[in-house]
């Protein structure tokens, strides 16, 4: 063959030029979602690994297919689902009592029973049970049925929060009970009590749902319930644009394009989920207490909030919200660089000719790590380093996955993110407490803090609200004046969703958003909208 | 003839055996923990114990080779294992996902065969018209174009745009049978892109394989005793210059599975590539061994094909054997 001279560049760059053009003139026409107002289709970003509850699914209540004994309601307060009430809880606090409702039935028409409780969180707390969360269950000592109608919780230690864990979704013993928990097909063929029956999912694609039409809490009027699974952010929002879905969950700056649509309405759920930076005990830059003071003055958190999430979030200053009713009044701190620079001038950092500070030939340096491809999580690292800098302290930030991060942890920051809603309990005592210190990826600070550490059990083991509150004030206080961590945003999770029914709302949802998360979170009690 | 295919059948087990045990090797070395891809974002709460235990439950505590050695075992009785990523047996998981890929796969190559051929043969006729400057200019951006990008364009003209055809899925969304009609609805666009990224190989093999053969002896003599134009385009410059391009349509096949993971990432097509990535990143031993195989199996069997067309095609070729 022999060799040509290419004649194509010229020609190559111009039809580039013509499809970039034609890509970039945009203006795509809104359209109308295809489905009746009885089916709703909403994309996703994250597909569920399984759907059974023994393996983690629906942990934290809102499973559409299942029930827990008890579930949250739109301000995230307890309300009785499977049990006809409340627990009753001993005076001890070790010895949690549910009734069961009566006359329900599982989707294949099986009556639910305490044998099907029973199972479920023995299987779960079952040490050949591949379950990543049954850790959060450690309270149970055991799990009894006390006749047909009741269920009762033993607990090893008094958990103020266990009512909390009870959300979880209870599996049928007649069909989970005979199949290997780990790799059985109960965890893609789920039976439930829930007002969605799966009809089918199809991996990478979608799941499908139609309403329970024996659904103990009468049957939904959202006949056809769609999630799919969209990775990708621009396509997610370019389906919702092209009329094949109803609702998204979008980041802000996609779901801001969607603001003035008349046809759609935006829906801002306010979070726990938090965005902080560690500050390693085994460092001796960020294990200096004046120097973890200083950097959580110098950080601008509103700036943050107003640049990075185009507004799409809070201040944080702990790991509890500002709008919550854990939150301790008067942690807030404000922007305040002169006094940063009073706490490091005054613990002994002298600034060096470059700017940045020293002690004792220590240079105030350290590394920041963010997880690769989570681009909230580098803008944040960005933010905090450059505000950092402008106290006299070096960031550097470095990026890769948590395979990379994990071992330097003990003594390198790390840009990371948690939050739960349910119960303070749930975060704080695994961030910060000091018997937790580097324990996996709990407490990777490895704060260690005694006036914490008491405080966290006391905020465990109470049954009495006003002293778990001030248990938790005494956490946020201590917080503020020896940071483990600096807390920089809650961020707020933004879904865009036809604007055609009735009923949609959103919770306070909690850092990571499963299934159960978004205005879709009680979809079985949507109605189409009269117009 | 039969003769190379069977030769090459028998070496193909050897070779599947060292590239398992290579994938092994490398996921082992690789810095990612089965565990905690399988504990997701449970792991980041869960204590030291509880991920250990996780590690003894799904096997991956044990040495490289031994893990190898049950895989292999138990796969050469017919037990391919349980994927821990996707949480239920291999063979479910390749016998859900293994036919769309193999759909939208030789749609796409369909596509970039016939359309790569015919504006091959017809920019060669004459090249530096009109055509061939046209197509060839198409062919180099399509080659510089990454098939994500393609996909997002595709899916805004056709879809947002024009409004014509389904962004993605293998069914309409709201739909949970699977009809053939939207079955191929839903293929039109994925099969078009992959197909397209795939075109400017054969579109410029055929084009130079063909204006070389037209200037060939043989060609200039048909031509001088008047055969017509279009017996000379067919029946000598295609002939000789399908050759190189039949080479290609073996070695293409690679291109094509890799190709095949990002369109069906972008029109979320329940094929096997996606569970390709998520095998590799999760470090999911059963599967990612499983999927190695058939994409091993798949380009063998590729260069088996090519070799075995080219002999048939030019009998001066010899088999190997």
């Amino acid at each position: 063959m022999r060799a040509r001279t290419i004649r194509g560049p010229v020609g190559a760059t111009a039809a580039a030029a013509l499809i970039t053009g034609l890509a970039a003139c945009s203006g795509p026409t809104g359209g109308t979602a295809s489905a009746g107002p009885d089916s709703a289709v909403v994309g996703i970003a994250n597909e569920p690994e399984t759907l059974s509850p023994l393996l983690g699914y629906g942990k934290d209540g809102n499973s559409k297919i299942f029930d827990g004994l008890l579930a949250h309601d739109a301000d995230m307060k307890l309300k009785p689902a499977l049990a006809e009430a409340l627990p009753e809880v001993s005076a001890d606090g070790l010895t949690y009592t549910y009734r069961l409702r009566q006359g329900v039935k599982f989707s294949d028409g099986q009556p639910f029973g305490a044998k099907d409780v029973v199972f479920t969180y023995r299987t779960i707390l079952h040490e050949k049970t591949n379950n990543a969360s049954k850790s959060e269950l450690d309270a149970i000592a055991g799990v009894e049925a006390q006749g047909e109608d009741a269920v009762v919780f033993r607990l090893k230690y008094p958990y103020a929060p266990f009512a909390e864990r009870t959300v979880l979704p209870i599996a049928p013993e007649h069909i989970a009970g005979g199949q290997d928990v780990n790799s059985g097909d109960f965890a893609a063929k789920p039976i439930g009590t829930g007002p969605y029956v799966l009809t089918a999912w199809s991996k990478g694609e979608k799941l499908s749902f139609k309403a329970n039409p024996s659904y103990w809490g009468g049957e939904p009027a959202v006949k056809k319930f769609t999630m799919a699974v969209i990775k990708d952010d621009d396509v997610r929002a370019t389906r919702l644009r092209s009329g094949e879905l109803d609702g998204a969950i979008l980041p802000p700056n996609l779901a801001g394009a969607f603001k003035d649509d008349g046809a759609r309405r935006t829906w801002t759920a306010k979070t726990f989920d938090y965005r902080n930076v560690t500050m390693p005990t085994g460092n001796e830059v960020t294990g200096d207490v004046a120097v973890r003071r200083a950097l959580d003055l110098a950080v601008d958190r509103g700036a943050m909030v107003d640049k990075l999430l185009e507004g799409a979030g809070k201040a944080a200053y702990g790991p509890v919200p500002t709008g919550s009713p854990w939150f301790a009044p008067g942690t807030e701190r404000t922007y305040d660089l002169a006094a940063a620079r009073k706490i490091l001038d005054e613990a002994g950092w002298v600034p060096g000719d470059d700017g940045i500070r020293a002690k004792k030939g220590l240079r105030a340096t350290f590394p920041l790590w963010h997880t690769s491809g989570d681009k909230i999580r580098q803008d944040h690292a960005l933010a905090f380093a450059s505000d950092a800098r402008k106290a006299g302290i070096e960031v550097k930030i470095e990026s890769g996955s948590w395979e990379v991060i994990e071992p330097r942890m003990k003594t390198d920051a790390v840009l990371a993110g948690g939050g739960s809603p349910a119960d303070p309990d749930f975060d704080q005592y695994l961030t910060l407490h000091s018997s937790l210190a580097g324990d996996g990826f709990n407490n990777m600070a490895r704060y260690d803090n005694k006036t914490v550490d008491r405080a966290l059990v006391d905020g465990r083991r109470s049954g009495d609200p006003a002293a778990r509150k001030a248990a938790y004030d005494t956490v946020q206080r201590e917080l503020v004046k020896n940071p483990g961590y600096i807390y920089l945003t809650h961020i707020d999770h933004l879904y865009v969703v036809n604007d055609k029914w009735d009923g949609p709302s959103t919770q306070v949802e909690p850092h990571d958003h499963g299934l159960g998360s978004g205005p879709w979170w009680n979809i079985e009690n949507w109605k189409p909208k009269q117009n | 003839m039969a003769r190379m295919a069977g030769r090459r059948t028998l070496f193909a087990g050897p070779v599947l055996l060292v590239v398992t045990f290579g994938v092994f090797a490398v996921a082992e070395l690789s810095p990612f923990d089965p565990v905690k891809a399988y504990a997701g974002t449970a792991g980041l709460t869960a204590p030291q114990a509880e991920l250990d235990r996780l590690a003894a439950n799904l096997g991956v505590d044990q040495p490289l080779t031994a893990r190898w050695w049950e895989w292999l075992t138990s796969a050469l009785t017919g037990d391919l294992g349980t994927s821990a990523v996707m949480r239920q047996p291999v063979a479910d998981v390749i016998g859900e996902r293994l036919g769309w890929s193999a759909l939208l796969a030789l749609s796409a190559f369909a596509v970039a065969l016939l359309l790569g051929t015919g504006l091959g043969v017809l920019a060669a006729r004459r090249q530096g018209g009109l055509l061939d400057r046209a197509v060839s200019a198409l062919a180099y951006t399509l080659e510089a174009a990454p098939a994500f990008w393609l996909g997002l364009l595709a899916i805004w003209f056709f879809s947002v745009r024009l409004g014509v055809l389904p962004s993605g899925g293998l069914t309409d969304a709201g739909s949970d049978v699977v009809t053939a009609g939207q079955v191929a609805r839903h293929l039109v666009l994925p099969a078009l892109v992959l197909g397209l990224s795939q075109l400017p190989w054969f579109f410029l093999y055929v084009r130079q394989g063909v204006a070389d053969a037209l200037e060939e002896d043989p060609v200039r003599g048909a031509r001088a005793r008047g055969v017509g134009e279009r017996r000379v385009l067919l029946g000598h410059g295609l002939r000789s210059g399908m050759l190189p391009m039949l080479t290609l349509i073996g070695s293409r096949v690679p291109e094509l599975i890799t190709g095949a993971l990002l369109v069906e990432t972008v029109f979320s097509w329940p094929g096997i590539a996606a569970a390709t990535v998520q095998a590799a990143t999760s470090v999911d031993f059963p599967l990612l061994a499983a999927l190695t195989v058939l994409a091993t199996a798949a380009v063998l069997a590729g260069n088996l094909l090519s070799d075995l067309l080219y002999g048939l095609a030019d009998p001066r070729v010899g088999f190997d054997g």
